[in-house]
């Protein structure tokens, strides 16, 4: 049970032949064992998951239809708000926030079918590549205890691929869920912008966060975008464009499929082994049928700037409510504090220092007389990138690059050099900048290059993004990828 | 440093001015590569969507009720529905 995929344990469910009771005991009963040398979760709610899954039990019992994900445990990332349960964004300024209404993805997940086991640790405010940043403590790696499970959404990537939840909720604004979901030898999924609600989601960055699907198959990712997607009157931002059968597209098929790749791009700076992992990955797709072809991207080297510039910026406005008015931690008052000293004082001691940082980067490039020589700029190089991936999308149906420079880095090495670790971002942030829908699936194993330990088998992804809207192409390459591989049947230890 | 920092209505301690003064003048000028590409005749990207229709009719809907829009303050006047503040010192 521990190992099946959700929509096997969907349909076992539904079959009757195993009750939603006994799923979630058996997955709780793994995040109680496991879960202390991780600290993938912030928070396990066991009493309110047994009770949904006896609801779904007497449910199936009376005759009620089944629900997509009927039965389904799923971790759901701790900057996504569920009525009742408390929602830190993994930061001690909502250390006691307990939200008074779901986000629509939450709602609709739930309406699915699915149970909520607990919240799970991230970045602080989804701030971080490597969930080290949270004010609740990093999240290790599973593949090496000693490494880092990528970020923001490392609590989601990391619980999955220790089979405490066959599928988590992140989101996404750099790379936050497929950066993880390559680190952690998991599936992850940006949608398109728009393509799923960001009501109730703590917003980092508003023109840039998706929520998205972590899981260890392409098709549960597919399954869980059906029930996440669709238009929100809650968010203006969600779009009206129709949703397809994610499913449906499924069909094994990758003949004819044009796969761009941006050779020059992905040139510098990819360690061997991950290049190595990408060109037999490509090789692989090439033989089931589809067609590499070489592409240029000439502004993509000016995405992590322009995103540092854009995001900060967003960041910067989004977090001013967290003040110490109306929801969360407020500093002490001795009687003679005045409004201005206690913003300051709470925000303070309420956000860690990378969020300080990049506040303070934000604010910067906002302010009188750099906001055109950097925020408006950055803007501006956004729609040169959207340019570059049209004239892409012209002659190809997917581009494909590597989901992270690197594999898996240890605890504590980039930390003293926010630079580097920004520059882990080097290929998902495109995707946010234009608003594609992208998806990593694992792709491979590597030692370390330095030689450590030889001993240590280290994830790798390979991403996909695709057009507008265009996840069908995105995730039947993807799953065509996974019938060809079986990275994504592998433990570990 | 000070003035972002009181704009962003942020108290930084005196390790905090050092190390960000250092990093985000490292960040900064790694970002001002962008200054390098033309973009002249290039309109700004502030939304993917820009064309979507986000307006509907402005009917009344329902929302949070008072308690629970005052659930999680520090400190409030219930009564009167409101969140309670220290007072303006000097502006």
């Amino acid at each position: 049970m521990l190992n099946s995929s959700a929509r096997v344990i969907r349909d076992e469910i539904a079959a009757g032949s195993i009750s939603a009771v006994d799923v979630c005991r058996a997955f709780l009963e793994r995040i109680e064992s496991v879960n202390p040398s991780l600290n993938a979760f912030n928070l396990i709610a066991a009493d309110r998951a047994l009770a949904r899954a006896e609801e779904i039990d007497r449910q199936r019992a009376q005759g009620v239809s089944a629900g997509p994900l009927m039965g389904v445990p799923i971790a759901v990332k701790d900057n996504l708000c569920v009525r009742g349960m408390r929602t830190t964004a993994s930061s001690r300024i909502l250390e006691r926030f307990v939200p008074p209404y779901d986000a629509t993805a939450v709602r609709r997940m739930e309406a699915a079918g699915a149970v909520i086991v607990g919240k799970a640790n991230c970045d602080e405010f989804a701030m971080g590549s490597s969930n080290e940043n949270s004010a609740y403590g990093p999240v290790l790696n599973p593949w090496a205890r000693d490494r880092t499970p990528g970020g923001s959404s490392g609590g989601s990537a990391a619980a999955v691929a220790a089979r405490c939840v066959p599928l988590a909720l992140g989101s996404d604004t750099g790379g936050s869920i497929r950066q993880p979901a390559a680190f952690c030898g998991v599936v992850g999924l940006k949608p398109t912008y728009g393509r799923v609600s960001r009501y109730g989601l703590l917003a980092f960055a508003s023109s840039l966060d998706q929520i998205g699907p972590i899981s260890s198959t392409v098709s549960d990712a597919a399954l869980a975008l059906s029930a996440l997607a669709g238009p929100d009157p809650a968010d203006a931002t969600s779009s009206p464009q129709p949703v397809p059968d994610f499913s449906a597209a499924l069909t094994g098929d990758v003949t004819g499929l044009r796969i761009g790749v941006p050779r020059a791009f992905v040139a510098d700076g990819v360690d061997n082994s991950v290049r190595r992992a990408y060109d037999e990955a490509l090789d692989t797709l090439r033989r089931a049928g589809a067609k590499l072809v070489d592409i240029d991207l000439p502004h993509a080297k000016y995405a992590i700037p322009a995103y540092y510039l854009v995001a900060t910026a967003e960041a910067s406005s989004n977090l001013a409510r967290y003040d110490g008015v109306r929801y969360g931690h407020r500093t002490a008052d001795d009687g003679h504090l005045g409004l201005q000293d206690m913003y300051r004082r709470t925000r303070d001691e309420g956000f860690g220092t990378e969020v300080k940082r990049r506040i303070m980067l934000g604010t910067y490039v906002l302010s009188a007389g750099y906001y055109d020589a950097f925020y408006l700029k950055a803007q501006q190089v956004r729609t040169l990138l959207r340019q570059d991936y049209d004239a892409v999308f012209d002659k190809t149906d997917v581009v494909a690059m590597p989901t992270t420079p690197t594999p898996p880095f240890r605890l504590g090495e980039k930390t003293d050099d926010p630079l580097q670790m920004y520059l882990a971002d080097v290929f998902t942030v495109s995707a946010n900048l234009v608003g594609l829908p992208a998806i990593s699936v694992p792709c491979g194993f590597v030692t370390p290059s330095d030689g450590s330990d030889p001993s240590q088998r280290l994830p790798v992804g390979l991403q996909l993004t695709g057009r507008l809207f265009d996840e069908p192409s995105v995730l039947n390459a993807a799953d065509a990828y996974q019938r060809l591989t079986d990275w994504h049947t592998q433990r570990p230890a | 440093m000070q003035r972002i920092a009181a704009l962003a209505h942020l108290e930084l301690t005196a390790d905090e001015q050092v190390l960000f003064t250092r990093q985000l003048a490292d960040i900064l000028a790694y970002a001002q590569q962008v200054q390098a590409i033309d973009t002249s005749d290039v309109p700004a990207t502030a939304h993917v969507h820009a064309a979507q229709q986000t307006e509907r009719s402005d009917d009344p809907r329902e929302s949070l009720s008072t308690s629970d829009a005052l659930g999680n303050a520090p400190d409030t006047a219930p009564d009167a529905g409101l969140f309670r503040v220290p007072r303006v010192i000097g502006g």
